[in-house]
C-alpha cells in the first residue's frame, strides 16, 4: 500500500473519494432520510459515531482477527455499534428516532462502513484509522446536508423544521414542492447533483486540455501514430 | 393470526406497489444501480432476492417468537448474523445439489448478504407486528416488487444504450433520475387503497 500523510488520509474521504458523491455508497440512507436537515444531521452523528467506534476497535484489534472471519467479525462489530446508536437515539431523541428510526439498524449493511474497514483501518495503526474514519464520515455528513438543505428548502419552503432555529425562507406565500421531500425527490436531487459533477468535471478538463494545448497535441499526435 | 385472504393479498400487493422497497423505501439501491444494465441479469437478481426474502422472513419470524422476547437487545446482531450464515447455507445447498441454479445464480447470492432490503425487510416485518403467513405474504410482496423495480429499470437503459445522451449525462446522474422517475410513477399506486 502506498504510503500517505495523516493529512491525505483525512482529506481524501471528504472529497476526493467522498463516499456518497464519488464512490456512490451509502446511497440508501442519502436518498431516504435527507428530507429534513435535523434528520440528515442526526443520521449523519449515528453514522460518524458507528465509524469511529467500528474503526477504533477493528484497527485495535487487527492482529487478533483470524483472516477467514474477518468479515463477520467486522459485521459483529459494526452490529454492536449500530445497536448502541440506536438505543441512544430511541432514549435520547423520541421524535427524530420516529422519523429516521427504521433506518437506523440499516447502517449495519452500509457499504461504505464495511469498505473502510476492509481497505483501511484492518491494515493501519489505530490514530490513522481514526483520521481516515473522520474524515469519510465528514464527507458524508457533507454529502447528506448538501441534499437535506436543498430538499427541505425546496420541499417544505424552510430550514432547520422541528427545532428553535425553525424559519420560513421563502416566506408565507410559498407554495412547496412537495415532491421534493417525497421519494422521488430523493432520486432527483442526487442525480442532478452528480450530474453537476460531471459537467464541473468535463469542463475542468476542457480548460486543462486549453491551457497546455501545445503539449497535449503532441501526446495525442504521438498516440495516435503509435 | 386470523387474517383472511384479502388481509394477505392487501399485504402482498401494498409491499409490491405502494411501498415497493426500492423506488419508495430505496432499499437494494446497490444492486439496483450496479445489476440493471441487463434485462436477463436484473431477472436473475431479482430472482435471487424473492428467494432469499422468503427465507429471512421466516426465519425472522422464528427469532422473533422464541428468542428475541428474552433479548430484545439482541435484534439487529442476530438479524444480520443469521441472515448471513442462511445465505452461505444455501449457497453451499443449491451448489451441491443443482449446479446449473447456482451457476445462474452466480455472484449474486453472495451478494445478497449485505444488500439493506433483506435487512430491512427482516426488521420492518417485526416492527409491525407480522406472523409467520403475513411473513411470509410481505416477503413475496418485497421480492417481486424488488424484481419490478430491477427489471423496469433494465428495460430502459438497455433502450438508453442506443440513444445519443449528452456526454455529461453519461455517469450514474441520468440512472438515478431515470429511477426518480419511476418513482413518481409508482406513487400513483398509493391512492390504491385509501377508500
Amino acid at each position: 500500500m502506498r504510503a500517505t500523510t495523516p493529512q491525505q488520509d483525512f482529506i481524501r474521504g471528504v472529497w476526493d473519494e467522498n463516499p456518497v458523491l464519488i464512490q456512490l455508497l451509502g446511497l440508501c440512507p442519502a436518498l431516504a432520510v435527507t428530507n429534513t436537515v435535523l434528520n440528515s444531521l442526526a443520521m449523519s452523528g449515528a453514522t460518524l459515531f458507528v465509524l469511529l467506534g467500528s474503526s477504533l476497535f477493528i484497527s485495535t484489534l487487527k492482529k487478533v482477527i483470524p483472516y477467514e472471519v474477518r468479515i463477520s467479525t467486522y459485521i459483529l462489530i459494526i452490529a454492536t455499534f449500530v445497536t448502541i446508536v440506536d438505543m441512544a437515539l430511541h432514549a435520547q431523541a423520541p421524535s427524530v428516532y420516529r422519523d429516521i428510526g427504521n433506518f437506523i439498524p440499516l447502517i449495519v449493511v452500509n457499504c461504505m462502513i464495511l469498505g473502510r474497514q476492509e481497505a483501511f483501518a484492518s491494515k493501519r495503526p489505530v490514530g490513522r484509522a481514526l483520521l481516515d474514519a473522520l474524515g469519510t464520515a465528514a464527507g458524508f455528513t457533507i454529502a447528506m446536508l448538501m441534499m437535506g438543505t436543498f430538499r427541505e428548502v425546496v420541499g417544505s419552503g424552510t430550514l432547520f423544521q422541528d427545532t428553535r432555529w425553525a424559519f420560513n425562507v421563502f416566506g408565507p406565500n410559498y407554495e412547496p414542492w412537495v415532491v421534493m421531500i417525497s421519494p422521488p425527490g430523493g432520486f432527483f436531487t442526487l442525480g442532478f447533483i452528480l450530474l453537476f459533477l460531471g459537467w464541473w468535471e468535463t469542463r475542468k478538463a476542457q480548460k486543462r486540455e486549453i491551457r497546455h494545448w501545445p503539449h497535449s497535441v503532441r501526446v495525442t499526435s504521438r498516440k495516435e501514430a503509435a | 393470526m386470523d387474517k383472511s385472504i384479502g388481509d394477505l393479498f392487501l399485504i402482498l400487493v401494498s409491499a409490491m406497489l405502494v411501498t415497493n422497497f426500492t423506488l419508495f423505501y430505496f432499499l437494494g439501491l446497490c444492486p439496483f444501480m450496479g445489476v440493471s444494465a441487463k434485462v436477463e441479469t436484473a431477472l436473475r437478481m431479482g430472482l435471487a432476492n424473492i428467494f432469499v426474502m422468503t427465507i429471512t422472513s421466516l426465519v425472522a419470524s422464528f427469532l422473533n417468537q422464541f428468542v428475541l422476547p428474552h433479548a430484545p437487545y439482541l435484534q439487529t446482531i442476530s438479524f444480520i448474523v443469521v441472515i448471513a450464515s442462511l445465505v452461505q447455507i444455501v449457497e453451499m445447498t443449491i451448489k451441491k445439489f443443482s449446479p446449473t441454479l447456482f451457476r445462474e445464480l452466480g455472484i449474486f447470492l453472495p451478494l445478497i448478504t449485505t444488500n439493506c432490503a433483506i435487512l430491512g425487510l427482516a426488521g420492518w416485518q417485526t416492527g409491525l407486528g407480522y406472523s409467520y403467513v403475513d411473513g411470509l405474504f410481505y416477503a413475496l410482496g418485497a421480492g417481486f416488487g424488488v424484481t419490478l423495480a430491477l427489471v423496469l429499470m433494465a428495460s430502459i437503459r438497455e433502450k438508453m444504450e442506443l440513444s445519443d445522451v449528452p456526454a455529461v449525462a453519461r455517469n450514474m446522474g441520468l440512472v438515478l433520475i431515470i429511477a426518480g422517475t419511476l418513482s413518481l410513477a409508482f406513487m400513483g399506486f398509493s391512492g390504491l387503497f385509501t377508500s
